[in-house]
């Protein structure tokens, strides 16, 4: 069992203030009054909502469909109405709307029909989509699709499985209960993602100051048999985000720009393992997740949580002190105040702290930076805060990506040992959220230009298709008023000469030109007769027996005239001659 | 002699580096103008004319010309800035009001399909035919207003882009700390 760990660059160590929520067992929240379910609970597409409001629902249906491969299924947390589908504040720093189902539950918490599978009898393609189907996303916090980190890849053999039971984060004890809880699930979880990955290796790794943990997981792991290895990791703030881990389990350092998965190593968090297990084996979805409510509260307690409860119904079960003045989603170095405390708790939420003054005293004023170098000592990813502070704090966006900004975690080490106090992260979060705009109009701006310079050559060819159209229909015109003449003087000829003679002086190309030729005469006068047909002579109507006499007369003039142009070309022939 | 010598040797090197200037500037042409490509990527494309030329393209090649930088309301002050910067020249005030951006939207029960907005629009992001209802490709919409004149029965409206989720951005950091002051004042 003695594993040699490695170390990784930095990192700090806050209080962790972990005890206060780990002495009550995980309870089951009651059910809230209403449920806002928000569509887009994880990273890639906006799942599409399949129910509209007045529908029944039952716990576990299916309300937002998967939009594409990287997105997950959102399902309904209760049996219930759905009230609407409609715009609401997100746990979200911005403090923006976003499409949620809003469910009103019956009472009954009625499941849909569960079905139970074993995973081994599927491919692991069948998996894969059953866990997309499920919603199963990664509930460390960042909320990937899981299915999407399931697929081994084809170049690079699958060394480590690392599955993060670290929970670094200060307040946060959630996964720690349920490894304490339900590690035997935990286990059974890891075993599908095993089976599907085929590594090496599974190593489990969880911070030393969770030894109860650590000892629970060990147990089902020798329980079930399996050979994966429960490592203690020592208990040092990021310890738990994925490259860290990774590092300290395995010694490999994720470069920058890579993945995980080009080292032959994948990371999945303790909580999605058993949430996919729940899936597979229980055919239950994502409904609920662990939440620790703690921080400024009189009785700090993990609960089971239904997806869409509001935060402030969840936060009265653990009584809060009166000067609780907000709630902080996820923990003290990495969450955010919530915008509004009806917010619903979604599958990226670990952890609420009730906030006051007292736990997190207001932050002193900015003062200049001193150049101490402290940020790029604590800082887990060896980045230098200090030279991005500066070229963002400018707004030269160029030169912060060139000290690799986007490889910041926003771990918050920085921020927390800057002796200025400067709010590192925000303005991290700011240069990286102007650069994505950037690159955002930037494409549009290269879309635009593409369309705008096709419509033009669109244009030109159109033009040029219609002059052409015109030239062709001119010299059909002129080649027609040729044809006409030469059938007229070929006619001529036919006449002056022998009939059969002709056929043996002209070749046979000269004969078929003649034919099209003929061909397209007699359709000309076939058309111009039409059009006289058509058009009818006026005032006939009353006439005098004299004016009938003179019509009659000339319409047998011209029958004899029309006769004997129909009827052969020898008189006009005469009449050429 | 010498200085025959000297004259001879001086006129051989003038030739032979000549002919070698000459050889490059066929073999190593540039095909267009590059300053004209460099202006034209900082220009937002949306193709609307506001600056007096009929595209984005035509605009960069009199910039590159002597042109002033200022006339692109679209691309905003920070535009006129990176004009000035890849130039070299000053920055100038903008020509006209810069206005956030917004999309243009058609009013579906107005609209009688007559078609003159899909002719004007630059980036073909106006679908519909011949009296039948049109409407906007809202992604592809670089707001460029052009539709608007066109239409007999004025149906279109430009609204701005409204701040959501996935285009909302992080705020400077320095504001917050003002707002803050500001809120501790009251």
């Amino acid at each position: 069992m003695l594993m040699n760990l490695f170390k990784f660059k930095g990192g700090v160590k806050p209080p962790t203030n972990k005890t206060q929520s780990v002495t009550l067992p995980i309870a089951q929240a009651p059910l809230p009054s209403r449920l806002v379910v928000p569509l887009h609970q994880s990273i890639g597409g906006t799942p599409r909502p399949v129910v509209a409001a007045g529908d029944k629902v039952l716990k576990g249906q299916l309300i937002g469909e998967a939009d594409g491969w990287i997105s997950a299924a959102v399902h309904a947390p209760t049996s219930g109405t759905v009230v609407e589908v409609a715009m609401h504040v997100q746990p979200h720093p911005s403090g923006l709307d976003a499409l949620c189902v809003v469910i009103e539950p019956d009472g009954r918490d009625e499941w849909i029909p569960r079905e139970a599978v074993d995973y081994k009898a599927l491919t692991p393609e069948e998996v894969r989509e059953r866990l997309q189907q499920a919603g199963v996303v990664g509930l460390g916090g960042a909320v990937f699709p899981t299915h999407g980190k399931l697929t081994a890849s084809k170049t690079v053999p699958m060394e480590e499985l690392i599955i993060n039971g670290a929970e670094c984060e200060p307040f946060i004890t959630c996964d720690d209960l349920l490894m304490r809880e339900r590690a035997e699930e935990v286990v059974r979880g890891i075993g599908i993602f095993r089976d599907l990955l085929q590594p090496k290796k599974v190593l489990i790794g969880i911070e030393d100051n969770k030894p109860e943990a650590a000892a629970a997981m060990r147990a089902a792991v020798d329980a079930l048999q399996e050979p994966f290895l429960v490592v203690p990791v020592p208990t040092l703030y990021p310890a738990g985000g994925a490259k860290q881990l990774i590092r300290v389990l395995t010694g490999k350092e994720v470069p920058a720009a890579k993945r995980s998965t080009d080292l032959g190593v994948q990371c999945f968090n303790v909580a999605t393992a058993y949430t996919a297990w729940r899936a597979i084996a229980h055919g239950e979805p994502v409904v609920s997740r662990l939440v620790t409510v703690t921080g400024n509260v009189h009785a700090p307690r993990n609960y089971e949580v239904l997806i869409g409860t509001p935060m402030d119904e969840l936060l009265k079960l653990a009584t809060p002190h009166p000067d609780t003045d907000g709630i902080i989603m996820g923990g003290p170095m990495m969450g955010f105040l919530v915008p509004d405390p009806h917010v619903p708790v979604v599958k990226a939420t670990n952890c609420l702290i009730a906030h006051d003054d007292r736990l997190f005293p207001p932050k002193p004023p900015e003062m200049p930076c001193i150049r101490c170098g402290a940020c790029a000592q604590a800082c887990p990813h060896e980045l230098q805060p200090f030279e991005m502070y500066w070229f963002a704090r400018a707004k030269n966006f160029g030169k912060t990506q060139e000290y690799h900004i986007f490889d910041c975690i926003e771990c918050g080490c920085c921020s927390f040992v800057c002796p200025s106090r400067i709010p590192l992260v925000q303005y991290f979060r700011f240069a990286k959220s102007e650069i994505w705009a950037r690159e955002r109009e930037k494409n549009a701006a290269d879309g635009a230009k593409a369309r705008f310079e096709f419509k033009q050559l669109r244009e030109e060819r159109e033009k040029a298709e219609k002059a052409e159209k015109l030239a062709r229909a001119a010299a059909a015109q002129a080649a027609k008023k040729a044809a006409e003449a030469a059938a007229a003087a070929a006619a001529g000829g036919d006449a002056a000469e022998t009939a059969a003679a002709a056929p043996e002086v002209a070749p046979a190309a000269v004969d078929a030109a003649k034919e099209a030729k003929k061909a397209t005469i007699e359709a000309a006068m076939a058309r111009a007769k039409a059009q006289r047909e058509a058009a009818q002579p006026k005032n006939v109507e009353a006439l005098s027996g004299a004016q009938q006499k003179e019509i009659d007369e000339i319409e047998a003039r011209r029958q004899v005239a029309h006769l004997t142009d129909a009827d052969a070309a020898s008189p006009a022939g005469e009449k050429t001659e | 002699m010498d200085i025959l010598l000297a004259i001879a040797i001086m006129a051989l090197g003038a030739v032979v580096l000549g002919a070698a200037l000459g050889f490059a500037s066929i073999k190593f042409k540039v095909e267009g103008d590059p300053l004209v490509d460099k202006i034209d990527a900082i220009l937002p494309q949306t193709q609307c004319g506001q600056c007096g030329y009929p595209g984005c393209k035509p605009y960069a090649e009199a910039i590159a010309k002597g042109e002033e930088i200022n006339k692109c309301p679209p691309g905003g002050v920070e535009g006129v800035q990176r004009l000035a910067d890849l130039l070299g020249r000053e920055v100038k005030p903008l020509d006209a009001e810069e206005k956030p951006k917004q999309i243009a939207i058609i009013d579906e029960n107005t609209c009688i399909g007559c078609t003159l907005c899909i002719q004007a629009c630059p980036v073909d992001a106006i679908v519909g035919a011949a009296k039948q209802m049109h409407t906007i490709v809202a992604p592809l919409c670089t707001g460029c207003e052009l539709c608007l004149p066109p239409c007999p029965v004025e149906c279109i409206r430009m609204e701005p882009i409204a701040e959501n989720i996935d285009n909302w951005k992080w705020k400077y950091p320095v504001v917050e700390i003002k707002a803050a002051a500001l809120k501790e004042a009251a």
